[in-house]
C-alpha cells in the first residue's frame, strides 16, 4: 500500500519511548506522521463549571429569544416557521431586470391582493423576489393565490420574469407537519435512549439523550437568535444532528466503558478523563471533516440547502462539544450524586459488548 | 491465508462490477453524455432537481357518503311501492348528518312488513330503529360501512386520477395515499412546472350527473324558492345553470332538482367526442349495463320531461326526454374543442367519486431545479476532494486505503440507488455529502486505534488487528444510532426529507462494509506483502 518510499517508513518503534510526550505535528525529515493531541493530558472535568456556564449562556439565551419571539403577535411561535409549517402561499419569482420592491408591491395591490409580502431572495444580483400571501383559513380557495400573483406581475409590472418555485400550503398540512416535526424529533431520542440502554446502562443513556437535547435546544436556539425560518429540511438537519451528536457522545462512552473494565481500581473522574483525551483526536478530526463537508455545503449547496446546512454547521460545532462537556461529565455527576445519597456506588461498565 | 485474501479481493472487485452496473447499467458509450444519460435513466432524479408539480389532495368523502344514501332514499322508495307499502316521504331529515334516513308516515297495520322488508334489504348497511307509534323509521349507516365506503372513495379517486394524468403524458407520476392524514392523496408530477393544465384535468368537473328537473330555469335563487313555496324539500336542491347555459346574457339560470341522481360518474362506460346533427361539437357516451336499466326504467316514465345534465357542481344541459332510453346518449350545449375532448376523457376514466380540495402545491421550476443540481454537485465534489486530501496528508499510506473504501462507498451507495431506481433529491445529495463525513469517521476511529497500537509498541499485523478489533464495537453503535433516526426521519418525513432519510441509510450501510471490511482487506494484502518489522504507514 502507498508508494514505496512510505514502506520503509520506521513509524511505530521509536514512537514508544516518546509516548506520553506532547509533539507537534512539525515533521523531523518529513518522515514523521501527521499527528494532533497526542498524548494530551487536560482535566477536563474540572473545567465542569465553565462548560455549565457556556452551555447555560447559550441555552437561556436562545431560550430568551424563543420567549420573546412567542410573545410577538407577528410571529406567534418560538421560532420563524417556514411556509411548509405556517402555511401560506409563496412564489420565488426570477426577474429580467433588477426587480424595485415597490413597484412590485403596487402591483399586487392594484391588484387587489392584500398582505402580500415581498422580500429578496439571494444575492440581490439574482434578481430573484419571494411573494408571500398569508395562510388562508379556507382550502378550497388554496390554490388561487398563486394565480393571482402570477397574473398581478404580469398585467400591473412590466418586467419579464420566470416562476422558479411555488409553495401553497393550506392550514391542515402545516398543523400536521408541525405535530409530526415534534414527534419525529421526540420519537428519535427515545429509540436511542432505548438502544443505550440495551448497549450500555440506562445512565449512559440518559446522559447522552440530555447532550442531545442540549444540541437540538441551542441549534433551534441559534436560529431563533439569527432570525432564520425553521422549515421541514431543517428539521432533517435537526434529526441528523440528533444522531450525529449521540455517534460522538458513543464514541467517548465506548471507551469510557472499556477502560472501566480494564482497570477498575482508577476513579471514575480519572477513567472519564482519560477516556476522553485518548478519543480527543479521533473526535476532533471527524468533526473537522463532517464540519468541513457540511461547510462545503453551506458555501456551495446553493440556498434552498441554506437552512439545511447552517443547523448542520452549528449542530456538529455543538454535537462535539457536548460529548465532550456535557455527556461525560453527567456520568460522573450522577456517581457523586449516588454516592452521596449513600447507595452503593457503582461503576456503570458491568455490562460487556456482546460485538 | 493468501489465497483467502485473493478471494476477498476477488469478491470486493465483483461488488464493485455490481454496484457500477447499478449506477450506469450498461451506458450506450463512454463519452459523458452518455454516461449522464444512462445515469438519470437508473437513479430519478427528485421534483426539486428536475422540476415539477407536487400535490396533496383531500377528497371530500362525505360527499360519496352522501351520495350513497341518496341512492338509498331512491332504492327504498322503490322497494316500498313495490311491495304496495304506503308512506309520505323517505328523506334525510339533517344535512350535517349524512348517514341518516328517515321514513314516515307507513301505514301501521303494515308494520311488520315493513320492517321486514327493510331488514332484509338493508340490514347489512344500516341500523333500523322507530316503527312505533308515529309510523317513523329511522336508518343510520352503520360506522364500518361508513369507514369502508370513505376507504373505496379514496382507492377510487386515486385511481382516477391516475387514469387522468396518464392521459397527459407525464412521465413517473406518483400518486398515492398520503401518510399523514386521512382522505389526502399525494400526486407528484415531474416536469410539469404549468400547473393549471393539469388541474383543469385532475380536477375540474368533479362529477358528472344526469338529475330529473322539477322546474325552472329561474332567474335567480329566490324565484326558484318561491316555486316551491319557500322551501326547498329535502327530497330537491337547487343548482345554477353555468354560464354556457345561459341565453343571450350572463344571465344567471337557476333549476329546482330531484336530489337522487337518475346517472352518476361511475355509471358511464364509455364516452367519445362527437358532433350532432347540427355539426356543433358534442360527447356521445354509453352505459354500463345496470345503470342502462335504471335509465331505460326511468325514461319511459317520464317522456316529455326534462332532465339537466350537472357537471362539476352546474347545471350544464337541459334536455326533453323525447323517447325511452336504455344505454347510449349525448350531452349537447356549446362546447369548445377542449372542453369535448376533457369531458370525454372525464367520462371515461371514470368521474371522481367525490370532489378534491387542495391542501398543498409545491411547484419547482426547471430552472431552479438546474441550479439545484450544479449546487449540489458543486458542493458534493468540494467536500469529497477535501476530505481526501486531509486523509492523505494525515495518514499518508494508509489515507489511500481510507480513499478507496470511500469511493467504493460511493459507488455502492449510488449503485444501490440504481437498483432500487431511487429518487435523488437535494437534500439527498446532501445525504450523500453527510455519508462522506460520517464515513470517513469509521476509518478515523480505526486509523487511531491502529496508531494507539503501534504506539503501544504492537507489531504491524498485531496492531492492525487489534485497532480493527476495538473500533468496531464503537463503529456499530454509532451506525445503529444513526440509522434509529435516519429510519424514524423516513417514517416521518415527506418527498425530499424522505430522501435524505434513503441516502443517509444506504450509505451507512455500505459503510460498515467499505470501512470495516474493504479496508481491512486492504491492510491484510499490504501485510502480507510486507517484510517483518516493518511498520504500516499510518
Amino acid at each position: 500500500m502507498g508508494s514505496p518510499r512510505s514502506r520503509k517508513r520506521d513509524l511505530g518503534h521509536p514512537r514508544i519511548l516518546n509516548a506520553g510526550t506532547r509533539r507537534g505535528p512539525a515533521l523531523q525529515e518529513g518522515r514523521e506522521s501527521v499527528e494532533f493531541f497526542r498524548g494530551v493530558n487536560i482535566d477536563w472535568l474540572r473545567l465542569k463549571w465553565y462548560f455549565l456556564a457556556f452551555s447555560l449562556i447559550f441555552s437561556v439565551a436562545g431560550i430568551a429569544k424563543m420567549g420573546w419571539n412567542w410573545a410577538q403577535p407577528q410571529i406567534g411561535s418560538p421560532v420563524l416557521l417556514g411556509v411548509d409549517f405556517r402555511g401560506g402561499t409563496q412564489v420565488q419569482v426570477k426577474f429580467a431586470r433588477t426587480p424595485d420592491t415597490n413597484k412590485i408591491r403596487s402591483a399586487t395591490v392594484a391588484a387587489g391582493i392584500k398582505d402580500a409580502s415581498i422580500q429578496g431572495y439571494d444575492e440581490a444580483s439574482n434578481n430573484e423576489v419571494l411573494i408571500s400571501l398569508p395562510e388562508q383559513s379556507d382550502e378550497t380557495t388554496l390554490d388561487q393565490g398563486r394565480q393571482q400573483i402570477v397574473n398581478a406581475l404580469q398585467s400591473h409590472y412590466d418586467n419579464p420574469f420566470t416562476v422558479r418555485n411555488v409553495q401553497v400550503v393550506g392550514p391542515t398540512v402545516g398543523k400536521q407537519l408541525e405535530k409530526q416535526a415534534g414527534l419525529a424529533t421526540l420519537y428519535s431520542m427515545v429509540g436511542m435512549l432505548i438502544y443505550l440502554w440495551f448497549r450500555f446502562q440506562l445512565i449512559y443513556g440518559v446522559a447522552a439523550v440530555v447532550a442531545c437535547f442540549h444540541d437540538t435546544l441551542i441549534t433551534v436556539g441559534f436560529f431563533a437568535l439569527t432570525g432564520q425560518e425553521i422549515s421541514l429540511t431543517v428539521i432533517a438537519a435537526i434529526l441528523t444532528l440528533v444522531g450525529y451528536s449521540m455517534n460522538d457522545t458513543i464514541v467517548v462512552f465506548d471507551r469510557i466503558r472499556e477502560n472501566l473494565r480494564l482497570s477498575r481500581r482508577e476513579s471514575l473522574p480519572d477513567v472519564v478523563n482519560r477516556s476522553i483525551n485518548q478519543t480527543l483526536s479521533r473526535t476532533v478530526l471527524t468533526s473537522g471533516l463532517t464540519f468541513l463537508t457540511v461547510l462545503s455545503l453551506f458555501v456551495f449547496g446553493g440556498r434552498v440547502l441554506h437552512g439545511f446546512s447552517f443547523a448542520l454547521v452549528v449542530g456538529i460545532l455543538i454535537g462535539t462539544y457536548s460529548s465532550i462537556a456535557i455527556a461525560a461529565p453527567m456520568l460522573v455527576a450522577w456517581q457523586e450524586w449516588r454516592g452521596s445519597r449513600g447507595s452503593a456506588v457503582v461503576l456503570p461498565a458491568a455490562k460487556r459488548p456482546k460485538l | 491465508m493468501k489465497k483467502n485474501l485473493n478471494g476477498k479481493i476477488l469478491g470486493i472487485i465483483a461488488v464493485l462490477v455490481f454496484f457500477v452496473y447499478g449506477i450506469f447499467g450498461v451506458p450506450s458509450g463512454i463519452t459523458g453524455k452518455a454516461l449522464t444519460e444512462a445515469l438519470t435513466k437508473r437513479i430519478h432524479l427528485g421534483l426539486d432537481l428536475r422540476g415539477g408539480a407536487h400535490l396533496i389532495l383531500q377528497v371530500v368523502v362525505s360527499e360519496a357518503v352522501n351520495a350513497e344514501t341518496d341512492n338509498t332514499v331512491g332504492r327504498i322508495q322503490q322497494d316500498l311501492k313495490k311491495a304496495n307499502l304506503s308512506f309520505t316521504q323517505v328523506y334525510k331529515p339533517d344535512p350535517t348528518k349524512p348517514t341518516v334516513i328517515r321514513i314516515e308516515g307507513t301505514a301501521p297495520s303494515k308494520s311488520s312488513a315493513v320492517r321486514s322488508l327493510l331488514d332484509t334489504k338493508y340490514s347489512t348497511e344500516y341500523d333500523l330503529s322507530g316503527g312505533g307509534a308515529d309510523n317513523s323509521w329511522t336508518m343510520t349507516m352503520k360506522p364500518p360501512v361508513v369507514t369502508a365506503l370513505e376507504k373505496k372513495t379514496d382507492q377510487q379517486a386515486i385511481e382516477t386520477i391516475r387514469d387522468r394524468v396518464d392521459t397527459l403524458g407525464v412521465s413517473e407520476p406518483q400518486i398515492q395515499e398520503y401518510g399523514l392524514g386521512k382522505d389526502q392523496i399525494l400526486v407528484e408530477l415531474p416536469g410539469i412546472d404549468d400547473l393549471d393544465r393539469v388541474k383543469s384535468i385532475i380536477q375540474s368537473t368533479a362529477r358528472l350527473e344526469i338529475h330529473a328537473v322539477v322546474g325552472g330555469p329561474y332567474p335567480d335563487e329566490a324565484a326558484a324558492l318561491a316555486s316551491t313555496g319557500g322551501g326547498i324539500p329535502p327530497d330537491e336542491m337547487i343548482i345554477h345553470g353555468s354560464g354556457a347555459l345561459a341565453t343571450g346574457s350572463d344571465a344567471d339560470s337557476v333549476y329546482v332538482l330531484q336530489r337522487v341522481s337518475v346517472v352518476a360518474g361511475s355509471d358511464f362506460r364509455s364516452a367519445d367526442p362527437g358532433t350532432d346533427q347540427n355539426g356543433l361539437r358534442n360527447v356521445r357516451f354509453t352505459l354500463t349495463n345496470e345503470a342502462g336499466d335504471r335509465f331505460y326504467e326511468y325514461t319511459s316514465a317520464n317522456v316529455g320531461r326534462s332532465m339537466a345534465v350537472v357537471l362539476g357542481g352546474r347545471v350544464r344541459e337541459v334536455a326533453t326526454i323525447k323517447d325511452k332510453i336504455r344505454d347510449t346518449g349525448e350531452i349537447n350545449g356549446s362546447f369548445t374543442a377542449d372542453e369535448v375532448t376533457v369531458l370525454s376523457k372525464m367520462l371515461r376514466t371514470g368521474a371522481l367519486p367525490a370532489s378534491l380540495n387542495y391542501l398543498e402545491d409545491r411547484t419547482v421550476g426547471a430552472s431552479l431545479g438546474q441550479d439545484s443540481i450544479k449546487q449540489g454537485v458543486t458542493a458534493a465534489v468540494v467536500g469529497v476532494l477535501v476530505v481526501m486530501a486531509f486523509m492523505l496528508i494525515y495518514y499518508r499510506g494508509s489515507g489511500i486505503n481510507a480513499n478507496l473504501a470511500l469511493i467504493l462507498n460511493l459507488v455502492i451507495l449510488l449503485g444501490f440507488m440504481g437498483y432500487t431506481s431511487s429518487t435523488l433529491t437535494l437534500p439527498g445529495i446532501a445525504g450523500v455529502i453527510l455519508t462522506i463525513g460520517m464515513g470517513v469517521d469509521s476509518n478515523v476511529l480505526i486509523f487511531e486505534r491502529i496508531r494507539e497500537e503501534v504506539r503501544a509498541g504492537k507489531a504491524a499485523a498485531a496492531a492492525v488487528d487489534q485497532g480493527f478489533a476495538h473500533a468496531w464495537v464503537t463503529i456499530v453503535d454509532t451506525h445503529v444510532t444513526t440509522i434509529v433516526s435516519a429510519a424514524i426521519l423516513f417514517l416521518f418525513g415527506t418527498g425530499p426529507v424522505k430522501g435524505f432519510a434513503v441516502t443517509l441509510t444506504f450509505g451507512l450501510a455500505a459503510n460498515l462494509f467499505t470501512a470495516v471490511y474493504v479496508s481491512r482487506v486492504i491492510f491484510d494484502a499490504h501485510l502480507n506483502k510486507m517484510e517483518p518489522g516493518q511498520t504500516v504507514s499510518i
